[in-house]
């Protein structure tokens, strides 16, 4: 077993620990806390795998932006600190289902999956590979225009939304 | 041994010595030495990032003792230069409570990471060119990334102290720098296009003849200004305003743990110095800087503390700005023209034909600037004096609550007016 993969072993279990707690923590802010925890391990395992750019990607849009928006939604929203309310609600049985079928297919499906990059090296220039493949008419050029199409029609509307009537 | 190296490239020059001395004498293996290299360059970066606040702190204290007549801390050591040692011995000796009620495992974490965050940083900041912590490619995105976790430790700390002021520092903190971060990254993406890289060193690299604050003094402008506000800094010290909220988010935090959140943002201040001198000032760049790094640390220290001055001017003199004020001046002022500067300078430097002498390309970028800039000022003047018009109409419809409604209502409308004189 080489460092890596001891590395690799340890975050895993550490991001499985913090998903854990994410469905199991009582308090909200606490839950939101650990969602934090596993987003930046998540971060951790891009690094391990050289896409430092889905790291940072990671660290700045997951727990910069979105994590600490849901942070506030609660503080925002709730008495925020004795706030533990029931942890299930009637469908409960109906989402374990879900994950269940969902862990079962996996286990089913990924041993037997060819993985075609899996001995390749990570190229050299990563990250210039993939800004010149977003602007690239043949490769990903279109989904990277209408996703931030989206993403303005998305700006534009919030402003309509906060905006006030006269 | 050769010790001209020690001039020339002396990271690489200790590290070969080591190298030397543990796998040839000593026999380690050789993957053990490189991360007992790598721990000690980390150790280095993070003991001079905790280490030199301690200076940092006394130089504020004089300079602002200065522009406020008055002579500051110049009784323990040479002109008080242990003042800060003495104060942090104080604070050491002090008892370290936590509040009743408080989340404990979130209230110990916060100061922790919020110094974390700002000594992360430091990792890519090149202090000369062969003088990084480590040079990777997406330097910018990753300063922008780290940053993020500064506020989530003032977030945490806010909310874990059981207090109102705390929480109500820590919301204050949520509206303001999450929204400051917005022009600032789009005001770091402009030196990132003129450079056409993300690693620091390459952007230091493609200063090499003009430096960018020339070639984009507008998102210079915003990328400094949005910084001290993401500092939390006065003119934007709203997340720990005395007057209001007693101490905002570190209100119930004492002695060590206090430090550290000062510690953090004395050289969170810095770093704002430290990066405008990167991105815009040139950094290591200067005579010779190429051939002795030693000169180019002298360079880049430098200019960090033209940096660090003006951080320092601001505070000493300008007043608090008020909550709406800020709001308004991120989302109607700042983001606009770092869009505006973004897509200009990408029109711009397509514009200008590859090849021409980089005097010209920046001569033409700082033209465009300047359109850009006077546009925005002429839109504002506009709108100021729309509104100005728009209030004295009102004014004199009642004449009656003039008197009343006159001095509230004026009041916004007259700082927003200000600019336009």
């Amino acid at each position: 077993m080489t460092a890596m993969q001891i590395i690799f072993l340890i975050t895993g279990a550490i991001l499985l620990a913090a998903s854990t707690m994410v469905v199991t923590a009582r308090n909200l802010v606490h839950a939101a806390l650990w969602l934090i925890a596993s987003l930046f391990t998540v971060a951790i395992l891009f690094a391990l795998l050289e896409a430092g750019f889905l790291a940072a990607v990671q660290v700045v849009l997951y727990i910069g932006a979105i994590a600490i928006l849901i942070i506030f939604a609660i503080m925002l929203t709730r008495r925020v600190m004795q706030d533990s309310g029931p942890q299930t609600n009637t469908q409960w049985w109906l989402g374990g289902l879900i994950a269940l079928a969902l862990f079962g297919a996996l286990w089913f499906i990924l041993p037997s999956v060819v993985y075609p990059l899996a001995n390749a090296s990570v190229p050299d220039n990563s990250l210039k590979t993939l800004g010149f493949a977003l602007v690239d008419m043949n490769q990903y050029a279109l989904p990277f225009e209408v996703a931030s199409v989206l993403l303005l029609v998305a700006l534009i509307g919030s402003i309509v939304v906060a905006g006030d009537r006269k | 041994m050769d010790f001209s190296k020690l001039l020339s490239d002396p990271v690489g020059f200790i590290a070969k010595l080591l190298t030397d001395l543990l796998v040839g004498q000593l026999h380690f293996p050789a993957p053990l030495v490189n991360v007992i290299l790598m721990i000690i360059g980390v150790v280095v970066v993070a003991s001079f990032c905790l280490v030199f606040p301690l200076f940092l702190i006394w130089f504020e204290r004089r300079v602002v003792a200065r522009m406020q007549d008055r002579i500051g801390p110049n009784r323990v050591g040479w002109q008080g230069l242990l003042q800060t040692i003495a104060d942090a011995l104080k604070l050491l000796s002090k008892e370290d409570i936590t509040p009743i009620g408080a989340d404990k495992v979130a209230y110990n974490i916060s100061p922790v990471l919020a110094v974390v965050a700002v000594i992360s940083m430091w990792a890519v900041i090149p202090f000369a060119h062969n003088m990084v912590g480590t040079d990777i490619n997406i330097g910018a995105l990753y300063i922008v990334s780290v940053g993020s976790l500064g506020t989530l430790a003032i977030m945490m700390g806010g909310w874990a102290s059981n207090n109102k002021y705390a929480l109500l520092g820590a919301f204050r903190t949520v509206a303001q720098l999450v929204s400051y971060e917005v022009p600032m990254i789009l005001s770091l993406l402009v030196p990132v296009i003129l450079a056409r890289s993300m690693g620091l060193n390459d952007i230091v690299r493609a200063q090499s003849s003009v430096w960018f604050i020339f070639s984009a003094p507008l998102a210079a402008f915003i990328f400094f200004a949005t910084s001290v506000a993401e500092v939390g800094r006065t003119p934007f010290d709203l997340l720990e305003a005395e007057s209001e909220i007693v101490a905002g988010f570190h209100i119930e935090y004492s002695g060590m743990k206090f430090a550290m959140f000062f510690v953090a943002e004395f050289m969170h201040a810095f770093t704002v110095g430290a990066l405008t001198a990167i991105l815009f000032l040139g950094g290591w760049q200067g005579p010779w800087a190429e051939q002795v790094p030693w000169l180019g640390v002298v360079y880049f220290m430098l200019k960090a503390f033209v940096g660090y001055f003006l951080v320092i001017l601001l505070r000493a003199t300008l007043p608090r700005i008020r909550i709406d004020h800020m709001l308004d001046l991120n989302w109607k002022f700042f983001t606009p023209v770092a869009l505006g500067a973004v897509v200009c300078t990408m029109i711009t430097d397509k514009l200008i034909p590859t090849g021409v002498s980089p005097w010209v390309r920046g001569g033409g970028l700082f033209l465009a600037n300047l359109i850009l800039g006077w546009l925005t000022f002429f839109l504002l003047s506009g709108a100021a004096r729309k509104m100005r018009q728009e209030e004295e109409g009102a004014g004199e419809g009642h004449a009656s609550h003039a008197e009343e409604i006159g001095h509230d209502a004026h009041a916004p409308a007259e700082a927003h007016a200000a600019p336009a004189h």
